[in-house]
């Protein structure tokens, strides 16, 4: 039975609020409906108010669908809360649902129980019949075991904003606010955020800004003022417990490479330049980049693919550190030119913001399936180094390792993040980059006993001399090098000694890497659950709350994904029981199997969507009763 | 008395390296590469200010041969590093090495680019109309009916001008010149280095083992005069042994024809005269094939433009500066919040 409002008596007793330790909001609408601007804002009012979170954006790969189809259903979701947030959530407590076709898609993540707004005004024959619906949902009874709040949203949106002299079309616009009002009331969050951006956004329109703070209010008054029938006044969430000390922001994944990257470029002593062409998911880091000029930071936007790869490689052949970006397809057109990048062994990082595939396959749904790709996806032996983020904020982190290693040892480096972590965002404890230890480049300018492949002993990078440098001048290029001289030679004997020390090159390096720790559990017993990339959340939690109910289990989580860790074999050998989730068919499975022959075993998830911690939980007990 | 002595002019042999030259004997890249050294020689170049940058084939093996600083690269994709070079450190002086198949066929997208861009450099394409290093299969501007050995019945496809196409990619300097010709080519490689912006050089390369003879009709030595115009801008557009052939616009057309000056009451007025910034000339000039044409050579086009890095500095100029380049304040701008 839907519950309308009525106008209250008394104003809200804020005693009289449901209290939660967490909460899952998932707002859901049309492409156009502005689900990814409300859901930002809401996160941005709940990390200022003191929670912990995380968010999953989720939309669809078409810029506007079709008005009320299923498949323009654009969603974002948040998990915020007092406690530790590892993931976007498994089940919504409550649904946002501005259109049938956005409840349609969405109902069945909400849970038991859960409380769903949505706007009745949109619910007419023809978006049902959109929607795929045969009778009306608020009708049918089908959704009697939610709490339903159903307000006719448009209207309501269209009289707060009626003074503002906007077109019908605009003011329908503002629902998207008077939705965020409402829900804002439901858990106590404050608006004066909104309003500032709201003003800043259309500082050019201020009638739109206004009539957008009009509806936000109205949303959030019909709360104070009314009640639901069932005298259901909201929730409240307690302040985060346990944060460490000091000044948080909250942070995209895209945004943290970008800034962590032009931050170890800073820790190098070089200039960025970033070399890029369009590819969903992972554009924004271009974007990003693209705003950061007096950072020493220039981007590039290349005709393609390939181009920006190679551009990227002549920009540090030049002095520069440079980087290409892409998700899978655009990496795979770059291997020819990663191969170049190996064999002439130069710093070069590559970003791949993976998605789901093969070939287009699900442009803005996340995967984690580039893995074999990164460290065996080129021809001949093409050793390079891989590292994997595992959240939104650990980019930052990756990113400047990336550099450090890039740099140190003459070499491409790639990093996996995936299009969760991209869009996503989590609060960040802000680094201090004073405090970070610096790695500044040396380029070659001594001529004695120069050639180009003269290598360190300890690490075995070549010496980077660039072109300007007296008396230094030289050929390199994609045929084998001499060792000793670095000619072209076609020896061979000097093909394996140069094969060899590439590959030896590459693997000293996990000498310089952090040996592999356990997140939690035990360092040896019954089962390690070993993940990498963005199952680090729902890993993470599903192995504690496995703890939590008495049961023995580790979670094992890799940032090095090339070379691994020296001690990685060594402590999986503690372990009787190797489970390995991934949002793949088992890569990083085979590629433990085959480094240590391991017996570990795969818990796969290709559905385009991260993994649920329940899911994670019940496969892990399965596999640990197995 | 402390005389300071001037650093001894560079010659030519002082670009040439140590290794080994390894085109075959007679190949007209050795020609170019001598004409190249010679031209450095002639400008002033700094060696460790200079770059040569090349693809995949047999022109691409030039940078080994350049006492410069020099990459040789993937096949097709030499621009793009080139232009990643540009934008990393715009004062090298970069010079591109091609051939019809590495820059036309396989780098045909990156050349257009690097064009419109108008990244300062030097790009020279070797065209022989053929696959040298791959053993003589036909190549994009081979002319339909070429026999190879993968076209053993002849090619089929039609042939791309690769003049043509760099005037419409939007080249502002767009040049010819004949491999053995080597009082012509040192005059086209210098003019080609003075222009700011991307310098695009055809050079007519013979070569000897897969396609020998193929320019023979305008460039062997009986045939210069009469199947070649060397244009020159403000210079009447003449050739011919005596200079009394030229080039006029057809009455009634918007087309060009050839005339002889003192038949038919054509004068020397009625004889056009070069003008090197009108790209619809240089269009025309670009198109003329033999027999019923001469083929141009020389400076058909240059009309400068600002670069593409004068471009990008100048956009970073007008970038808003929001902390000074200050990453601490980068990352600490927008909503934060304090934990205590």
């Amino acid at each position: 039975m839907v519950t309308n409002t009525a106008l209250k008596t008394e104003v809200n007793d804020e005693t009289l609020r449901q209290q939660l330790e967490s909460a899952v909001v998932r707002f859901a609408g049309d492409s156009g409906d502005g689900m990814q601007v409300t859901g930002g804002q809401f996160t941005l009012s709940a990390a200022l108010a003191g929670n912990n979170l995380a968010t999953f954006p989720d939309f669809p790969a078409e810029i506007r669908a079709p008005v009320g189809t299923t498949f323009g259903v654009s969603s974002f979701q948040i998990n915020f809360g007092s406690r530790v947030i590892k993931t976007s959530g498994d089940e919504f407590d409550l649904l946002v649902a501005m259109n049938p076709a956005a409840l349609f898609v969405e109902l069945k993540g909400l849970k038991a129980g859960g409380v769903i707004i949505l706007d009745t005004g949109s619910f007419s024959e023809r978006n049902l019949r959109k929607a795929g619906y045969q009778n009306n949902p608020l009708e049918d009874g089908s959704l009697s075991g939610y709490r339903v709040i159903g307000l006719d949203i448009s209207q309501l949106t269209l009289d707060a904003v009626k003074d503002f002299g906007l077109t019908n079309k605009e003011a329908l616009r503002c629902k998207n606010f008077w939705t965020l009002g409402y829900v804002f009331w439901m858990f106590a969050n404050k608006r004066k955020e909104t309003v500032e951006w709201l003003r800043k956004k259309f500082a050019k329109r201020p009638e739109i800004a206004e009539a957008n703070i009009a509806a936000l209010n109205a949303g959030h008054a019909l709360g104070e003022t009314s009640e639901t029938a069932d005298g259901f006044q909201g929730f409240t969430i307690p302040q985060t417990e346990q944060a460490e000390p000091g000044l948080y922001r909250t942070v995209m994944g895209s945004e943290a490479i970008a800034w962590g990257l032009a931050t170890g470029a800073r820790l190098a002593g070089l200039k960025l330049t970033f070399c890029s062409y369009p590819i969903t998911p992972a554009s924004s880091v271009l974007h990003t980049l693209s705003n950061m000029a007096e950072y020493n930071v220039t981007t590039f936007q290349a005709e393609d693919e390939i181009a920006a790869a190679c551009a990227a490689i002549g920009a540090s052949y030049a002095g520069t550190l440079g980087v290409t970006s892409s998700s899978g397809p655009g990496i795979a057109l770059k291997g020819e030119a990663i191969g170049l990048a190996i064999g002439i062994e130069i710093p070069l990082i590559i970003l791949n913001t993976q998605r789901a595939g093969p070939s287009t396959g699900l442009p803005t749904k996340t995967e984690q399936s580039d893995l074999y790709q990164a460290v065996y996806g080129r021809n001949a032996d093409s050793p390079l180094v891989v590292l994997a983020a595992r959240s939104p904020a650990n980019c930052f982190d990756v990113a400047i390792e990336a550099v450090r290693l890039a740099t140190k040892y003459m070499t491409p480096v790639m990093i996996l993040s995936d299009g969760y972590i991209g869009n996503a965002a989590e609060p960040w404890l802000i680094p201090d980059i004073d405090s970070i230890k610096p790695f500044p480049v040396s380029f070659r300018t001594d001529p004695e006993n120069f050639h180009p492949f003269v290598r360190d002993e300890a690490t075995l990078a070549r010496a980077w001399a660039i072109p300007g440098t007296p008396e230094l001048m030289h050929r390199i290029g994609g045929i084998e090098k001499s060792y000793d001289s670095g000619h072209i030679s076609y020896d061979p004997e000097n093909h394996q000694k140069m094969t060899d020390v590439r590959a030896a090159k590459i693997n000293g390096i996990a000498k310089d890497i952090p040996p592999q720790t356990v997140e939690v559990g035990p360092e040896r017993g019954p089962v390690a659950v070993v993940g990498w990339g963005s199952t680090y959340g729902p890993i993470n939690r599903a192995v504690t709350n496995l703890l939590d109910m008495g049961k023995t289990v580790s979670h094992i989580h890799l940032n090095n994904i090339w070379p691994l860790p020296t001690n990685l074999g060594a402590l999986l050998s503690q372990f009787d029981k190797i489970l390995v989730p991934e949002m793949n068919k088992g890569q990083l499975l085979t590629v433990l199997r085959s480094e240590f022959l391991a017996p570990a075993v795969g818990i796969n998830k290709v559905t385009g969507q991260p993994f649920k911690i329940r899911e994670l939980e019940q496969a892990i007990l399965a596999e640990m009763e197995a | 008395m402390n005389v300071v002595t001037p650093p001894a002019k560079l010659t030519a042999k002082d670009f040439a390296t140590d290794q080994e030259v390894r085109w075959c004997p007679g190949c007209g890249d050795y020609a170019i590469l001598k004409g190249v050294q010679k031209t450095l020689a002639d400008i002033g170049a700094v060696p460790e200010k200079t770059v040569f940058i090349s693809g995949i084939g047999c022109a691409a093996r030039f940078p080994y041969y350049m006492a410069t600083y020099g990459f040789h690269t993937i096949h097709g994709r030499a621009p793009s590093f080139a232009t990643g070079v540009k934008l990393a450190n715009p004062e090298l002086d970069v010079w591109v090495v091609s051939g019809d198949g590495d820059a036309l066929s396989i780098g045909g997208n990156h050349l257009i680019h690097l064009l419109r861009r108008n990244v300062n450099l030097q790009f020279l394409l070797f065209n022989n109309e053929i696959y040298g290093l791959t053993k003589g299969q036909y190549s994009p501007t081979s002319r339909a009916g070429t026999r190879s050995p993968s076209t053993p019945l002849g090619s089929v496809d039609n042939p791309l001008s690769a003049t043509l196409l760099a005037l419409a990619a939007g080249a502002r300097f767009v040049a010819r010149a004949v491999d053995s010709q080597q009082k012509h080519l040192p005059g086209v490689l210098t003019r080609a280095h003075q222009h700011i912006g991307t310098s695009f050089v055809e050079i007519f390369q013979n070569c000897i083992v897969y396609n020998d003879g193929v320019f023979a009709d305008f460039t062997a030595k009986d045939k210069i005069a009469g199947s070649q115009i060397a244009v020159e801008h403000g210079k009447p557009l003449v050739f011919g042994a005596d200079g009394k052939m030229g080039l006029h616009v057809k009455p009634g057309a918007f087309e060009i024809d050839v005339v002889e000056i003192g038949v038919n009451g054509i004068t020397e007025n009625d004889i056009l005269v070069h003008d090197e910034t009108n790209k619809v000339l240089a269009t025309l000039l670009a198109g003329m094939q033999g027999p019923a044409f001469p083929v141009a050579i020389g400076v058909l086009y240059c009309d400068p433009a600002a670069s593409y890095e004068q471009g990008v500095e100048a956009v970073k100029e007008r970038a808003p500066s929001h902390n000074n380049g200050d990453l601490n304040s980068l990352l600490r701008s927008g909503h934060t919040w304090q934990v205590d």
